[in-house]
Order: structure tokens, then sequence, then C-alpha cells
């Protein structure tokens, strides 16, 4: 019972920074129906911008969150008004190309400004745990990563169906002629998304790297990408509700197959989590939560 | 016939002047030339059909006026060029759109659509329409909640006109909307258009294959062949054009 809840929990911990950073990543999809492979690494910079806040400026932690949200979001504003609007937002490949570089670029300048030395990012919750049970600790940490994770998502629920932005925001990622056809600017409204996803990834970022067992160095995304990827095509790509229990799903399956599942190897883990999500897939093509491209003529 | 570079002065009565007005439009596609000098006009209040076989050019023309297709000569509306704006631009100064084959916003609800289709209202009257157009067609009201993609074809057409005309539109443009459609259903959409131009005196451009049915609630027509308007007049005159009873009329 105890190793069992242990797993438990190890796995809630992981799952929900995987869930949020799928957040993110749900939110780009939906914006511009492509993966933004740069997603994670504007995460990671705006985690460091968040670090310098924080830690060289003597900000509180979550003022110094809140302003590199808001600073990440602009920056993603201009990326997306001189390297993403010139392109035809119909035409993919391009864009994933240009995402691609914008990956590698950003990398590249983190990694010259900052070093690859891991720093230690400033605790968002306090140390210690919520309750214990022999080995088995539920940490303040995962609890505050749950809770923030579910805020994020009623908070971005609410604005995607009740704001007017939002409607914009849906109609585009719906069908772009035709938002077009009823006076929807799609540009602006793009850039939204991506100024939103790009904030929503800072949090993320923040969240990720305020993990005392984690720090804080340019290459944390890279890591982190491939599994907020997984978790966000097994919840469905498109449902942001779908994107959390997508990542707390991977956690759980991670963390219960390397307890139980002895025959595995440690280092294989993800795969096996991985091919659970390939097995997912297989029965439900959309995701979990995916919505069904149903269209009648 | 009125000859469509002469505009009426505007001292002229308030309905019948023109809205829009379009001169030696032309289109292509990349490196194929779709319209060759199309020259076309909408008085304020009409309903003005347009004919033509498929590839004719029609649907270009439609989309020429919302500027989806790459275009040169002059587009006016209200008198102001229009000609090279992005079709958001145009929609804001009451150009709605009905597109061919419909154009809902399939996974949004029913609801949704007609709010979006008000995107740039900026009165309080909103709620008021939308349940109006709920009054007109009872079967939205009934699927507000559903996702407009689950729609039958007939039931997405009614959406679609309802959600172009939450904008309060000057300029209804409805590009093809039997396409697809059971005749019964067809019949039905054409009722249904007739009564909101009774009851709101609607401007509506029609493309249509439907000849017969498009006269019906026409004032005037266009006939378009391979990227030229080849024929014009009043909806009665090319009713009982023996060429057009030929080509499009089948008696």
């Amino acid at each position: 019972m105890e190793l069992f809840l242990a797993r438990l929990f190890d796995g809630l911990s992981s799952g929900g920074t995987y869930a949020v950073i799928a957040v993110a990543l749900v939110l780009i999809y939906k914006a511009t129906t492509l993966i933004n492979f740069a997603q994670g690494e504007l995460a990671m910079l705006g985690s460091f911008i968040a670090y310098i806040l924080a830690v060289e400026q003597g900000m509180p932690i979550y003022l110094a969150i809140v302003l590199a949200m808001v600073l990440s979001a602009v920056l993603a504003a201009g990326i997306e008004r001189v390297l993403i609007r010139p392109f035809d937002p119909a035409d993919h490949l391009p864009l994933v190309i240009i995402t691609l570089g914008l990956f590698l670029v950003i990398n590249a300048v983190a990694g010259m400004i900052w070093g690859f030395d891991p720093r230690s990012f400033p605790r968002m919750f306090p140390e210690g745990d919520v309750w214990t049970m022999g080995i088995a600790r539920l940490r303040w940490y995962t609890v505050g990563t749950l809770a923030t994770v579910l805020v994020l998502l009623v908070l971005l629920t609410l604005l995607l169906k009740k704001t007017k932005v939002g409607l914009a925001f849906r109609a585009v990622s719906s069908n772009l002629e035709s938002s077009g056809l009823v006076g929807v600017r799609a540009g602006p409204t793009l850039q939204f998304g991506w100024m939103l996803a790009t904030a929503v990834g800072t949090l993320a970022g923040a969240l990720f790297v305020a993990d005392p067992f984690r720090q804080l160095d340019p290459t944390w995304a890279q890591r982190v990408l491939i599994f907020a990827a997984a978790a966000a095509v097994l919840g469905g790509l498109d449902s942001l509700w779908g994107a959390l229990v997508g990542g707390i799903i991977l956690g759980l399956v991670e963390s219960m197959v390397v307890g139980y599942v002895t025959w595995i190897p440690n280092q294989m883990s993800l795969a096996a989590a991985v091919v659970a999500i390939i097995i997912v897939l297989l029965i439900r093509p959309n995701g979990l939560f995916g919505s069904k491209a149903v269209e009648r003529v | 016939m009125t000859d469509p570079t002469t505009a009426e002065p505007a001292a002229t009565a308030p309905t019948g002047k023109p809205i829009l007005q379009i001169e030696g439009v032309h289109a292509a596609y990349g490196m194929v030339r779709v319209l060759h000098g199309i020259d076309l006009e909408v008085r304020e209040g009409e309903v003005v059909v347009v004919l033509g076989a498929n590839g004719a050019g029609k649907t270009t023309t439609m989309r020429a006026i919302c500027g989806l297709v790459d275009t040169s000569g002059s587009i006016r509306l209200d008198g102001k060029e229009i000609r090279g704006k992005r079709s958001a631009d145009v929609a804001r100064l009451g150009v709605a759109h009905v597109p061919q084959g419909r154009g809902t916003f399939a996974d949004l609800s029913v609801e949704d659509n007609l709010q979006v289709g008000a995107f740039v209202r900026k009165d309080k009257e909103v709620r008021s329409d939308i349940d109006r157009w709920y009054d007109v067609f009872p079967v939205l009201g009934e699927r507000r909640q559903q996702q407009a993609g689950t729609l039958s074809g007939g039931e997405q057409q009614m959406l679609a006109v309802a959600r172009a005309l939450m904008s309060r539109p000057r300029l209804l443009l409805l590009d093809e909307p039997s396409l697809g459609l059971a005749p019964m259903i067809v019949q039905n959409v054409f009722r249904n258009l007739q009564s909101i131009r009774q009851e709101f005196g609607t401007t509506m451009l029609v493309v249509e294959q439907n000849a017969n049915l498009a006269l019906g609630i026409a004032d005037r027509g266009y006939v378009i062949e391979a990227g030229r308007i080849v024929l014009s007049g009043a909806a009665a005159d090319l009713s009982s054009d023996d060429a057009v009873r030929a080509a499009y009329l089948g008696y």
C-alpha cells in the first residue's frame, strides 16, 4: 500500500508537469493546427526570464513569473508578426520549418547568454510534504502544481468560451476562410494564440523547474517536450482538459510500469508509456478527448 | 437594362442607389485566368442572380468581391473601392458571404456560429437577433448546443444564411444555396430567402445553377459564360429568353 501510494504520488508529480506543458502545446495547436516545436524553447526562455527577475532583480517569485509571462507573450507577438504572419497559415510545411528554426535559435541564444551550468530555481510552493505514510510522500510541490493546472484550465476555458476574443480564436481554428468572411481578422487572432500559448508555456516552465528535484538550464525543455507532446496527443491534441488527463495518465503509467512490471528496466519506463499511448490511439485515433471531425454534407 | 457604368445620381430615390459596382474585373488562380472583365451592379433592395454553367466563373466572381482571389479591375461598395481589401475588412464594411459548401464552423455549436456571425457588431441586440433566427428556423433553436457539423445539409444551409444575416449586412452574397440539397429542401431554402427578402428588404447577390428557382425570387439577372457576362436583364425577361431557357431552364 505504502509502495503503491509512493508510486501514485510520483506519477501525479511528473504527470502534473507533463500536463501543464501539454496545455501550452494544445493552445498553439488549437490556434494554428500545427505542433509548434519552438513552444518548449519559449517556455525555457520564459523560465529564465522569471529566474532573472526573481534571483537577480530580487522580485517575489510570483510577481517574477507573472512579469515573465507578460514579457514572453510580447516576444511571441513579435515572433508571430515578423516570422509567421508573412506566410500562408493554411500551408503548414514552411511554418513547421520556421518553428524548427526558432527552436534551434532560441536554444543556442539561451546557451550563449546563460551557459549550461544548472541553476537552482526559487521555490514556488513550501518545501516538504502535505501528507506522508512511510516512504509515500505527497509533496506540496505536487499539490501546488496540480492546483495551478486546474485553476489555469478553468481560466482558459472561461476565456475561450465566454469572451469575444475567445470566440474569434475558436472561429479561426475551426474555419480560417469563414472566419474572414464574418469579419474576424486572422492575423491578430493567431497572434493572440501565440501570446496566450507562450504565457502559459512560461508558467509551465516555471512550475517545471520549481521542483526541488530539478534544476534550471537551457536543455530542460528539450527533455520534457517529447513527454508533453505525448500527453497532448493522448488527451486529444485539441482538448485542454484532455492535456491534463493525458499528462497524468502518462506520469502514472510511467511510475507504475517501473514499479510493478519488473522485467522492464527503469531506462525503458517512458518507452513503455509511449507503447501505452500507441495502444490508446489505435482504439481512439483522436485521443481520449479530441473532437472527432463530424461533418455532414 | 441599366448600364452599370452610369450610376444614378444620389439625389434620386433612396432605394435603388447602387450598393455594389463591379467593372472590368479579371481574376486568376495562379496561371489559370477565370474572369475576363466582368461588369455587374447590385442596387439597394434588389435581388440579383448570376446564372452560368460549372466553371463559368460564378463562384470566382463572389470570391473576388470578398477579396478571396487576386483580381484586377474595380469593385466598389457604396462607391468606395474595396478591391484588394482582405476578406475580414470587406465583411466589416457590411458584405456577408455564404460561400459554396456553406462554410459553417463545423466544430462550433449552432449558437456560437450565430454569435460569431455578429462578430463585427457593437450593439446590444445580438441576443434578440439570435432568438429571431431561432423563430425563423425552429430547427436551429432545437439544436442550439449541437455542433454545426452534425446538422443535415439543409439545416446547415439555414444556419449559414442566418449566420450571414446576423451581421445585419448591407449586401448578402449567396453562393449556390441549393448545392447538394434534395429538391424539397431546396424549395424550402428559397421560400425562406423569399420571406427574408420581403421581411427585411435584404439586398442579395445570388449565384445559382437552379435558374428556375433563382429567377423566381430575383429582380434582375446576369448570365456568365467562360468568365464573361454574355447576357443581362430583368428576371422575367431572362426567364422568357430562348437561349436562357434552352441552356439553363431546360424547357
